[in-house]
């Protein structure tokens, strides 16, 4: 059992390592398709492995219809005590259609006090966001939010 | 020149927690955009941000293309004790840019 459990994390950790290499190359020359549902399940898979993703615990603000993809404000908090035993290790917010999957990811630790992140985020199109958190027992949890874009952000073409 | 914006109380009670906010400014170049001529502009982004607590890290970000322009992020931690924080973001072409700020904890 402990055995078996060892190598799911070194090859969760082998994943993690070989997708970090990948994402540090920028692609350039080619004009990539955009991100599908599928590549962006690959790259939660890249993130969680093969654990389970339960629905609860976060909650991710973003307006639902935004004008101008360039900039929205986003919103992630995890409901969490952030105590030394209990809390959020690490956020994860992927997307749907931009050219690429990932949106963030976020390092907390049990000093933090609040599990809440903003930022502000790039959609190319209107579409499923989804935010992943882990916490100190490793269990997983997610939630997506659906968000309308009018103008579109990332690919448009320089003047 | 790339400049920092940083918001940190000034002061705080033990065990508070407070928010700090930064914002760099940036690009964020995506490197999905191409010129009139049709030429892919190549990627600039910051892709890593660290907070650190006298020394201690205390919040981490990987940024993707997807981060809008001049990244802004908020997070929270708590007041434990007098000291700085450092803040440094690592990006393409070598950008590496660091800010502090002082906090007193009473």
């Amino acid at each position: 059992m402990r055995k078996s459990e060892a190598s799911t994390r070194r090859r969760f950790l082998g994943l993690a390592a070989s997708a970090a290499a990948i994402g540090g190359v920028p692609i350039v020359g080619v004009r990539p398709a955009a991100a599908t549902p599928d590549t962006m399940a690959a790259a939660i898979r890249n993130v969680v492995g093969t654990a389970t993703v339960r629905t609860g615990k976060v909650k991710l603000d973003v307006p639902p219809l935004v004008e101008n993809g360039n900039t929205v404000p986003m919103t992630v908090s995890v409901a969490s005590p952030m105590t030394p035993d209990d809390y959020v290790k690490s956020i994860h917010v992927f997307n749907e259609k931009n050219p690429q999957p990932n949106i963030g990811n976020f390092y907390l630790g049990p000093q933090a006090g609040r599990a809440q992140v903003s930022t502000r985020i790039r959609l190319a199109d209107s579409q499923k966001i989804i935010a992943i958190a882990r916490l100190s027992d490793d269990s997983l949890w997610s939630v997506s939010a659906d968000v309308v874009v009018t103008l579109a952000a990332c690919t448009e073409d320089v003047i | 020149m790339a400049s920092a914006l940083i918001n940190v109380p000034g002061k705080a009670r033990r065990g508070d927690v407070i928010e700090i906010k930064t914002l760099m400014s940036h690009i964020m170049e995506t490197g999905y955009r191409h010129t009139a001529a049709g030429q892919v502009v190549p990627r600039d982004i910051i892709t890593s941000f660290t907070c650190r607590y006298n020394g201690v890290e205390i919040f981490r970000a990987d940024l993707f293309p997807a981060i809008a322009a001049n990244p802004f992020l908020t997070f929270f931690t708590v007041a434990r004790e007098s000291g700085k924080f450092d803040f440094e973001w690592i990006g393409d072409n070598g950008f590496s840019e660091t800010a502090s700020a002082m906090i007193s904890v009473e």
